[in-house]
């Protein structure tokens, strides 16, 4: 199982509570709070996690960085901290320099792909980046012919269409046009395209588990405040059941994105059992999101339809994650027809491989 | 709100993994030989006493008592594999898993020792079969209302009353039943109630079959006219079997058992969209796969955590609770993800029959055990909200 550092935890706790706080953020009339939190993620080598040391990072393991992020789900933390550790992941596989500054990935879809042109220019359209507006740079994975590259480009040199997603954090169409990025290296042999998804996919399971466990919270608390009918509306059945199931929902995300992790963090290779875990993992993590949200939704009532609360914080940021890095549907679709051609009795086999 | 919810990723350790290899070829062999046929285990019946001995005679069964009587000290991990390898190819455990699971576990916990040494060995042997007396007609979810009497005489009490919805009592030697000693109090409306081991084959008792939808005899009727039970056979303390329900709760809620009940359409469901499913099957299963295999990593941390000494109480619910709803529901999504594959005898008669007896038996499912309603109000309360 994976060894988790417990001090990293508690120390990128304390800069999200002091520099996050949903409340506060929510309450904010400047974007102040935005410099200020991602100085301090820079200044404990939190953004640079999964670069190594020898190339300037703080060479945490995968399962701390991933730690890190279910952390950043629990507090609906609006900055691209997911991206930027994967994209110092994506351009590390090529052994480039990692910059500092807000990052983001391109592609983010599994069907958009971006092409590399003869003159070593990059070439198409992607859909649904992630904060592409703020990002200083954008890391791309793309395609010479069939050959997978890494990419740094400049935000400044994409043209870049702004769509606020769900929850304003940004699902930006990024057009590459003739595009000449800052650095490119092929990919290493072996390195997939499904790999980077995988990786992708993993973040976003992780910042679901953390963020349903806040949602959790945020219903009980508030159904144990509210009276109505004079008595907390925590006691009629009806709510204690919905409140249940938003438990087991949440549950069973914490226990998907936790196999992921770990199995992630302890393969020694990238491959079919890793993907089995992973797509496994969004599925299961982006099925939990519409019930759970719904719910937390129905306990809190017109209240937590408001902008004013902080509730639409996370579940608009849900909504966003459960699209990113393949939809339940593309990962299922993937996962089934590798089953059905693996065959009715390898099934049990591929379930109980670990 | 009470404690964070946990779900380690735990692996099943090397030691598991290997004992894996040797459940998985007794079972081959078992086939083979036509010691067991894994169609009539679904469709007919799952008690096999002479297969039962067969497993016990390999250390199957008891297999995390102590050695003393009959048992063999192992994990619970490792009978996690025993149990749904057991499953996942229809072995017909119904003889012995009763015993295994939750009835010889009380004995070591509440029996006096003459008894335990006498039985616990012919449970841990595959010989001997037992059955929860506890549902009532007036009484099921609300287990403390159960009302059939226990009252006292020279040496011991006389039983009279009925119990019912008794799964197996017609083919089993013991039942561990809850009886009423007292009234319950103001205080308490869970005291009054007492557990004790029950010799079915004795005058006194009579049992009836209840035959379900599906056409099978499992249930039966279980009346008690003056059935005396010597006082050596009373388990734990009188009037107290409320404090008697511990966190065996925990992993009895969250084994393989609860989730691969309707497991067999799944594969059969695989086999007959065929290697090439189009996008709409190859979903549909790819769904399914990812449902099953997150349950099961849930229900192997419940059972490492119990392992490692914790009391995953909330978390069992859990397991439950969305096992069974799944388990319940794979014969409807097979049904609809099976709509458009042709009709053939020779590729559907076998699906076909698995899915509609699995149809036919869902209900229950959310009722055996541990209602869902039931099982939400656990939940609930480990939330603290109740």
């Amino acid at each position: 199982m994976s060894e988790v550092d417990p001090l990293l935890i508690d120390a990128t706790t304390k800069i999200f509570e002091d520099l996050s706080d949903p409340q506060t953020l929510n309450s904010a009339t400047t974007s102040d709070w935005r410099s200020a939190l991602w100085s301090a993620l820079e200044e404990s080598g939190l953004t640079l996690a999964w670069v190594p040391t020898d190339n300037g990072g703080s060479g945490a393991s995968l399962a701390d960085g991933f730690s890190i992020l279910e952390l950043a789900g629990k507090f609906a933390v609006p900055i691209p901290l997911g991206e930027t550790l994967l994209a110092g992941w994506l351009l590390s596989k090529s052994d480039l320099d990692c910059p500092s500054g807000m990052m983001t990935v391109a592609p983010s879809r599994p069907r958009d792909k971006i092409q590399i042109t003869e003159d070593n220019t990059l070439e198409g359209r992607a859909f649904g980046i992630p904060f592409a507006n703020v990002a200083e740079n954008i890391v791309v994975l793309a395609y010479k012919g069939e050959a997978p590259h890494i990419a740094q480009v400049s935000g400044k040199d994409c043209v870049i269409k702004s769509n606020p997603g769900q929850s304003g954090d940004g699902r930006d169409t990024i057009t590459f046009s003739n595009t000449t990025p800052i650095k490119i290296a092929p990919a290493p042999e072996g390195f997939s395209g499904q790999e980077f998804c995988i990786m992708g996919a993993t973040i976003r399971s992780m910042q679901i588990s953390g963020a349903l466990q806040s949602i959790l919270k945020l219903a009980t608390d508030y159904a144990q405040e509210r009276v109505a009918f004079e008595k907390q509306i925590s006691k009629f059945q009806a709510v204690q059941h919905n409140l249940a199931k938003l438990a087991s929902e949440t549950a069973v995300a914490i226990a998907a994105a936790g196999s992921a992790m770990d199995t992630i963090n302890t393969a020694t290779q990238y491959n079919e059992l890793v993907f089995f875990e992973a797509a496994s993992a969004k599925i299961r993590t982006g099925e939990s999101v519409g019930e759970a949200a719904a719910i937390a939704h129905q306990v809190h009532g017109a209240i937590g339809f408001t902008e004013e609360h902080i509730l639409h914080r996370y579940t608009q940021r849900l909504w966003d994650w459960r699209d990113d890095f393949g939809s339940e549907s593309e990962w299922a679709v993937e996962l089934g027809e590798m089953v059905a051609e693996r065959g009715a009795d390898e099934l049990w086999p591929l379930l109980t491989a670990r | 709100m009470s404690q964070a919810i946990q779900f380690d990723p735990i692996r099943l350790p090397r030691e598991a993994e290997e004992l894996r290899l040797e459940v998985r070829d007794f079972l081959a062999e078992e086939i083979a030989n036509g010691g067991f046929d894994p169609h009539r285990t679904i469709m007919k019946s799952g008690f096999d006493r002479e297969f039962s001995k067969r497993v016990g005679a390999r250390g199957w069964i008891g297999m995390t008592w102590p050695k003393k009587y009959g048992g063999h000290e192992r994990s619970f991990l490792e009978r996690y594999v025993v149990t749904e390898e057991f499953r996942s190819q229809n072995a017909p455990v119904t003889s012995h898993f009763t015993a295994d699971r939750q009835s010889g576990p009380v004995l070591l916990k509440y029996a006096e020792e003459h008894i335990k040494e006498d039985i616990l060995p012919k449970i841990t042997a595959g010989d001997c079969c037992f059955c929860i007396g506890l549902s009532e007609p007036n009484s099921g979810s609300d287990l403390f209302a159960a009302s059939t009497r226990a009252t006292q005489t020279d040496g011991g009490y006389l039983i009279n009353g009925t119990k019912l919805w008794t799964s197996n009592a017609h083919q089993a030697e013991y039942m561990i039943g809850l009886f009423r000693t007292s009234p319950p109090t103001k205080e308490n409306r869970r005291h009054g109630l007492t557990q004790f081991l029950v010799n079915l084959k004795q005058p006194g008792i009579t049992i009836n079959p209840v035959r379900n939808m599906a056409g099978k005899h499992d249930f039966n009727e279980v009346l008690f006219e003056d059935l005396f039970i010597p006082d050596d056979h009373l388990l734990g303390e009188v009037d107290s079997a409320w404090k008697q329900a511990t966190s065996e709760l925990a992993y009895e809620r969250s084994g393989p058992e609860r989730f691969l009940e309707t497991f067999y359409v799944l594969p059969e469901l695989v086999r007959v969209i065929g290697q090439k499913p189009d996008a709409r099957a190859a979903e549909g299963i790819g769904r399914l796969v990812a449902q099953l295999h997150t349950l099961r990593r849930m229900s192997v941390s419940v059972n490492g955590m119990l392992q490692a000494g914790k009391e995953p109480v909330i978390e069992g619910s859990i397991v439950k609770d969305v096992g069974t709803i799944w388990e319940q529901n794979l014969p409807a999504k097979a049904r609809d993800l099976a709509a458009f594959v042709d009709d053939t005898p020779s590729n559907r008669s076998n699906f076909d029959e698995l899915l509609q007896y699995a149809t036919n038996i869902a209900p229950k499912l959310t009722i055996q055990g541990g209602t869902t309603e039931v099982l939400r109000g656990i939940i609930a309360r480990g939330l603290g909200l109740r």
